[in-house]
């Protein structure tokens, strides 16, 4: 955090960040808000309770296009793109020819259009957007669209405050997507998010983003919610972090992102990697990403080691901290696959101590979606 | 009547008598955010001048709050157990974090005075 601050780049809301009071940290190459006056705890709770908004203007937008652009992503994604309905969102893992995790994005069909719509993660996109387009090269072109931003509102109120400056967006139900008018501003909405609540993530004209913003922050049920939250609020919800919970050392199995890969795609073992992916999911894999709970209060961070009863390493936080919500310490790692089972008794090795934890079912706090 | 000094690791000690009470600056509590854990020095436990003492995590991050001066710790502030959301609210009162006995004084009279460690925390 020193000056290094002036090689890193600005999303459209930085002014607006700043009059907020925002702490600026470096992040995936940005200068991104990790909190705001109120701080991490209650900017949580408050999107937990109330609705939250997010810059998330960071992560890589683009679109595919083609003459079959569905066709060509499969190359590169175990997910079902080529069944996926006008006007809906899914997750899907980038692999790599051994099958092991480049990236996670969301992939959109919009209505009417022939494009894919994707965004993926800010710290990976450039190398994902070289990746996809080397790889797809003379079956489909992909256009980075960094002209856009990324607004997220999320939380149980978020619905009708966005009603009010989208009229009839309401009407959109979990990973549905749309085109739509939110204050004026033409963007793509989808019902959907990365905190565990019902929300929606809005793009948009980096020209119209703060304005949207300030239409959205005009509603007391709304806060600005910066990065500490975001990444609390999505461990809460089970939900992976790249570059943290998986990564190019990591699979879909051992991820447990197995539910990612599509029933046709299991079938027809078409994707990268595929005889190896499926063999695992016939025969197991050597370690396991986990939910984790701590018996006591101490939180254990990234990089904790797991220890058996035995005091033997059997795997490694890759994500922790203190759960607002859950008001206790929650982890998630991989893990030896024996002691993958949920109420599994673990030792976490904490400043050289071993403190009690078992192995627990995620999410931590149970997904607030609005499903159809 | 009491003294007050300040380090450069933001823990400030206090002495009453032959005891030193320890805690962490406004501007650590501050810069730390929500605090939701402390881990507290038994009492008995001998510590030297910066030796660790104390953690204190936040939602964000885990330090370690060192011991000022050198010494044997004779109390901990266990209601920052059940409460550690004190520290944040009276950091340089009810938020304190251990008590010391059998003091080196010279330590203590080296340490930063209020004007020192304010113009210190300037310079950040």
């Amino acid at each position: 955090m020193t000056d290094t601050h002036q090689d890193l780049r600005r999303t459209p809301l930085h002014a607006l960040h700043l009059e907020l009071g925002a702490k600026m940290v470096p992040f995936a190459g940005y200068e991104m808000p990790v909190q705001y006056p109120a701080g991490i705890l209650k900017e949580h709770l408050h999107t937990r309770a109330s609705a939250g908004l997010f810059d998330v203007s960071h992560m890589g937008q683009a679109f595919l296009s083609g003459t079959d652009p569905a066709g060509a992503l499969e190359r590169l994604t175990p997910a079902d793109v080529r069944g996926l309905k006008d006007g809906m969102q899914r997750y899907g893992l980038l692999l790599n020819d051994r099958g092991t995790i480049i990236d996670d994005f969301m992939f959109t069909k919009l209505a009417g259009e022939t494009d894919l719509y994707l965004v993926v993660n800010g710290a990976t996109k450039e190398g994902d957007f070289r990746y996809i387009s080397e790889k797809l090269k003379g079956i489909a072109t992909l256009t980075p669209r960094p002209d856009r931003a990324l607004l997220a509102l999320q939380g149980p109120k978020a619905g009708d405050v966005l009603e009010k400056i989208s009229p009839g967006i309401g009407r959109l139900v979990f990973m549905q997507v749309t085109r739509a008018e939110v204050a004026g501003a033409p963007a793509i909405v989808s019902r959907s998010g990365y905190t565990g609540e019902d929300g929606f993530e809005i793009s948009l004209d980096g020209r119209d983003a703060e304005r949207v913003a300030r239409a959205l922050l005009a509603d007391p049920a709304v806060l600005p919610i910066g990065l500490g939250a975001r990444d609390s609020l999505r461990l809460e919800a089970g939900l992976c972090l790249y570059g943290h919970d998986i990564d190019e050392t990591t699979d879909p199995v051992e991820a447990n992102l197995v539910w990612s890969i599509g029933k046709r795609r299991k079938e027809a073992r078409d994707f990268p990697a595929a005889q190896k992916i499926m063999d695992e999911i016939a025969g197991g894999v050597a370690r396991k990403r986990v939910g984790i709970l701590p018996d006591g209060k101490a939180p254990a961070r990234e990089g904790t080691e797991i220890a058996d009863k035995n005091g033997r390493i059997i795997g490694r936080i890759t994500s922790g901290g203190f759960g607002p919500s859950a008001n206790r310490p929650v982890a998630m790692g991989y893990i030896d696959s024996r002691f993958a089972k949920d109420g599994t008794e673990i030792d976490l090795i904490v400043r050289g101590k071993a403190m009690p934890a078992r192995v627990a079912p995620m999410p931590f706090v149970p997904h607030r979606y609005k499903r159809g | 009547m009491s003294e007050v000094r300040y380090t450069d690791q933001h823990e400030w000690v206090r002495i009453d008598g032959d005891e030193a009470t320890v805690g962490i600056t406004k501007y650590a509590a501050e810069q730390l955010g929500d605090v939701v854990y402390v881990e507290l020095p038994e009492a008995g436990r001998k510590v030297g001048q910066g030796g660790e003492a104390a953690v204190v995590e936040s939602v964000k991050a885990a330090s370690e709050v060192y011991a000022p001066v050198g010494g044997e710790v004779s109390a901990a502030n266990d209601a920052l157990s059940a409460e550690p959301a004190r520290v944040n609210a009276d950091p340089e009162g009810d938020g304190w974090f251990f008590k010391l006995k059998g003091l080196n004084r010279s330590e203590f009279a080296k340490l930063m005075t209020r004007a020192q460690y304010d113009e210190f925390v300037k310079g950040l």
